[in-house]
């Protein structure tokens, strides 16, 4: 297991209360796997990715949990034993490329400054694997365009260059945090097509944190769902379109609007909005938005139930039994 | 077919990037280089294109936040570029526009009850005491309620203030609404609300959308007729469900297929373009797609290639054809 | 107009008690800047010297004007609190008139300076080309000369007195506010709700006042209180000169600027002027400095 996140908590301190961002979530992922965090705003999921790099800033903080990176618990380490993880064995790529990249440095400078502060190379053999690095992203006349500044460049090809220098440590695990929503459809199925590409080739675990249920079908193996901080669902990706069990999930499904799509119909629509966070309600955090909703849903908060090897936190899916396990 | 509302000739927007010591330009941005097409009354006319291929550039030039650089928009029959400033500021009545970005788009210092009953008072639409029941009216078309009118932007969700932008655009009773990637900014869950909601009230008010939008999936929904927009040109214009199920241009072709599908047993296989859209600042000579076309053939080398009408109502510009 | 039933639902009931009390802009400022200990004594003082000025010849012991040489050079006693100079005037009821007249100057320079800047630097930032070349251009060449020569120099052309010294003053410090409103403009112009503000009708006069000038204030209002300081002490600057104000007003530099040669022998002529630009000038400073870390929305913790 190459990572596992046991009962992590995150929560910021704001000056009207404290909001749970992250609210007890636990996952797994293996080597050489492409696990996805689907979720909107407010579910926590980039949270979750900088509570792992323990890039999180005032005020937020890590109320608790443990996040096991080959063992060693990531959030017991210090400062300076963090820094030689990140960029070396987890390295991470962001959303916005252009404010990712120093704006006055060149490329290659960004690039080899990674490079030399994990790897003892010295800056001759550091800028050719730059430049190797730049060809594996399909970046063309590599050597050329590791002299430019980021502004030269277009947002399709900044996010290659953030790809290059993530990986320019050949680290296990990569977590992507909406790598392709700044970008046009079809850098996006480039970038896509480039991550599977690097998955193949060094076996590197991929935390793929999306909103798009496309992208997840494209690209991922596992898919968890999150919703106001906590796993709704998670499974499989083939098992959850076939079969999505929790009412949120069903909900996301059907109402982006498809290319197989004829009919006329008006699309589905989730009633209602994600509720403020800090004036969740008590019991299930969709119950207000939710069509199947019963008397239960609101009064307690169902558990993360399995039911092979799809788990859904829903109180739709608990058996008799397991009711009865409650009131006890 | 219904008649034309608004018909755009030969639309061109050139920006100058650099001028040279004596104030010539030197290079130059061709965000929209002659362009035509024709939206029917009642239709909503669906545009789409990648960054920086001119569509919101069109939209803007539409409601005056841009002056053309060439061409002709006639609106009804009235070209706009030949009309006084003042006089195509009276337009606004006419056509208006829903921004992009909810966050942006709304004066922070405003409650949105000013910001939707602005429109009204400085067009002298209606007299003091009916503004507010106005106001009131337009704030439930959209869904929001009554009690909400004093509030700030800031208090409100994206899915929300987008609501708030829509009520601003109905408030002088257009004709015309440019929607300017209305729902690229907003949640999953909340753009399927949004566009309901769009397609409610242009049923409702009898409204011409020109809907603009990068993504193919988005526009199919709400669009009668669509049109492709590459690096400042018009390459493919057709019927909706024609355009869908048999796209000519390779671009069409690349984009629809670009587009993922939520269904993983269909992982298909993709038309990946290779390289990067070129950059409209002094763009190619002859078609502009063919550094990254996958069905260039040796004619392909020369003149640029016009729409041509290929079938009743899809237009394409490719030198295949 | 027909009534559609809408399908959307209504905002639900727990995110609407969130929204209940509009928390205006002000009051966030206001309770931001209490929290600033020492603006909160520069507003103070500042009061304290408007309450002066206001009261000044209700409060004022002696007549400033009158001059009774048998009572020169008296050291501060109980009779006169800050004694009296050269001429045997009561310093304390100088002090006092000099209050109103340095307040007052102070912020009329400041509002000729402001309501000029303001106007150029909005017709420069919004319409751009030629109009800002030109209009920049010409603040640029005023800003390159220092202040007081400047303010000498129109002096020189206006003539002596003290509302020439204002129209001077507030001439001089014109550039600084047109610059900051050009710079705020043009940062703000290209924000998605001014162009919304084209959009439906507005002609670019209503945009710049209504839209663009009120996201705009919180830096115009932080000049303009340092601005008050900064005119203050220009206008001692001039009296010290002899330019500004004319004898026998009782104008703080004017004081200074006569009591130099009694630096050693009656350090009181010099002392209690001084102390006065000094506490005026530092109040509207630690104000204004106040006010700008209130109004910075990044300083604010959140």
């Amino acid at each position: 297991m190459l990572l596992e996140v046991n009962h992590l908590k995150t929560d910021f301190k704001l000056k009207h209360g404290i909001v749970h961002a992250v609210d007890d979530i636990s996952f797994s992922l293996e080597k050489g796997e492409i696990l996805a965090i689907v979720g909107e705003s407010g579910s926590g999921k980039s949270v979750t990715s900088l509570s792992i790099m323990r890039l999180l800033q005032e005020p937020g903080h890590i109320a608790g949990g443990e996040i096991l990176f080959k063992g060693e618990d990531l959030l017991k380490k210090s400062k300076t034993e963090m820094q030689t993880v990140r960029g070396d064995q987890i390295s991470m790529i962001f959303q916005e490329p252009m404010t990712s990249l120093n704006p006055v440095y060149r490329i290659k400078d960004q690039i080899m400054e990674s490079i030399m502060t994990h790897m003892k190379l010295s800056p001759k053999e550091a800028l050719e694997r730059t430049i190797h690095m730049l060809d594996i992203v399909g970046i063309p006349s590599p050597k050329e365009r590791a002299n430019d500044y980021p502004h030269q460049m277009s947002g399709g090809m900044r996010q290659r260059v953030m790809t290059a220098m993530a990986l320019s440590c050949r680290p296990e695990l990569l977590i992507a945090d909406e790598p392709t929503t700044a970008l046009d459809v079809t850098i996006q199925a480039q970038i896509l097509d480039l991550l599977y590409h690097m998955r193949e080739k060094f076996n590197m675990a991929v935390l793929l944190i999306t909103h798009d249920l496309g992208v997840v079908s494209e690209a991922a193996d596992r898919v968890i769902v999150m919703y106001c901080g906590k796993i709704v669902e998670e499974a499989e990706v083939k098992s959850l379109f076939a079969n999505p069990m929790h009412p949120y999930t069903l909900g996301l499904l059907h109402s982006i609007p498809r290319l197989e799509d004829e009919s006329d119909e008006p699309l589905y629509m989730i009633k209602g909005m994600v509720p403020d966070p800090l004036h969740m309600p008590d019991g299930c955090p969709f119950s207000d938005r939710c069509d199947k909703c019963m008397e239960r849903c609101r009064k307690s908060m169902p558990e993360l139930i399995e039911k092979d090897g799809h788990k859904v936190r829903c109180f739709l899916y608990e058996t008799e039994k397991e009711e009865a396990q409650d009131y006890e | 077919m219904s008649e034309v509302l608004i018909e755009v000739k030969n639309l061109a927007k050139y920006f100058n990037m650099e001028n040279d010591f004596f104030g010539r330009p030197v290079s130059v941005l061709k965000a929209v280089d002659d362009v035509s097409f024709q939206i029917h009354k009642g239709e909503a006319f669906g545009l789409v294109g990648e960054s920086g291929c001119g569509k919101t550039t069109i939209g803007k030039m539409l409601v005056n936040l841009y002056t053309p650089t060439r061409g002709q928009i006639l609106f009804e029959g009235t070209d706009l570029t030949s009309l006084s400033a003042e006089k195509r500021r009276a337009f606004c009545k006419n056509i208006q526009l829903i921004f992009q970005d909810p966050y942006a788009s709304l004066n922070p210092r405003m409650t949105i009850g000013d910001i939707i009953a602005e429109p009204i008072k400085i067009n002298k639409l209606l007299p003091k005491d009916q503004i507010e029941k106005r106001v009131t009216y337009l704030l439930n078309c959209v869904g929001l309620a009554n009690h909400q009118r004093n509030r700030y932007p800031h208090e409100f969700s994206g899915g929300q203030r987008q609501r708030v932008g829509i009520a601003r655009a109905l408030a002088v009773e257009p004709k015309l609404i440019v929607c300017d990637e209305p729902v690229s900014a907003l949640d999953v869950s909340i753009q399927a609300q949004v566009l309901n909601l769009l397609d409610d009230l242009k049923a409702e008010f009898g409204l011409t959308y020109l809907f603009i939008a990068h993504g193919l999936n988005v526009v199919k929904h709400i669009s009668d007729r669509v049109g492709v927009m590459y690096l400042g040109k018009l390459v493919e214009i057709a019927p909706k469900k024609e355009l869908y199920s048999n796209p000519l241009h390779p671009y069409t072709q690349a984009l629809l297929s670009a587009i993922p599908s939520v269904d993983p047993t269909k992982r298909k296989e993709r038309i990946i373009l290779t390289g990067d859209v070129p950059s409209p600042i002094n763009p190619p000579e002859g078609c502009r797609f063919c550094s990254r076309c996958y069905k260039k053939t040796d004619g392909c080398d020369g003149a640029e290639p016009v729409l041509k009408e290929v079938s009743p109502g899809h237009f394409v510009a490719c030198c295949l054809y | 107009m027909k009534q559609i039933k809408t399908k959307q639902t209504q905002v639900p009931s727990q995110a609407a008690a969130v929204l209940e009390k509009p928390e205006s802009q002000l009051k966030e400022m206001w309770e931001a800047l209490r929290e600033n200990k020492a603006a909160v004594v520069g507003l103070v003082i500042i009061l304290f010297l408007m309450l002066v000025a206001l009261l000044g010849p209700l409060i004022m012991p002696y007549d400033p004007d009158f001059s009774d040489m048998t009572k020169s050079f008296i050291h501060p006693c109980a009779q006169h609190w800050f004694g009296t100079d050269q001429l045997g005037r009561d310093i304390f009821s100088r002090i006092i008139s000099g209050t109103r007249i340095s307040l007052t100057v102070g912020l009329s320079a400041v509002a000729i300076s402001l309501t000029v800047g303001v106007i150029l630097g909005s017709i420069a930032g919004y319409r751009g080309g030629k109009a800002d070349t030109i209009i920049m251009r010409i603040m640029d060449m005023m800003l390159a000369i220092p202040s007081i020569l400047l303010a000498i120099a129109f002096m020189a052309a206006l003539g002596k007195g003290i509302d020439k010294a204002v129209i001077a003053i507030g001439l001089v410090s014109i550039p600084e506010y047109a610059r900051i409103v050009r710079g705020c403009i043009l940062s703000v112009k290209e924000n998605d709700y001014v162009q919304a503000a084209r959009v439906i009708g507005n002609k670019s006069s209503r945009i710049i006042f209504k839209h663009i000038l009120p996201n705009v204030m919180s830096s115009i209002v932080v000049r303009a209180t340092l601005g008050i300081s900064t005119a203050v002490l220009d206008t001692a600057a001039l009296g010290f000169l002899g330019l500004g104000v004319q004898p026998p007003a009782a104008e703080w530099g004017d004081m200074l600027g006569r009591a130099r040669g009694f630096i050693f022998t009656a350090p009181y002529t010099l002392i209690f002027p001084g102390i006065a630009i000094t506490i005026t000038v530092l109040a509207f400073n630690l104000l204004g400095d106040g006010l700008r870390d209130a109004l910075d929305p990044k300083s604010r913790k959140n």
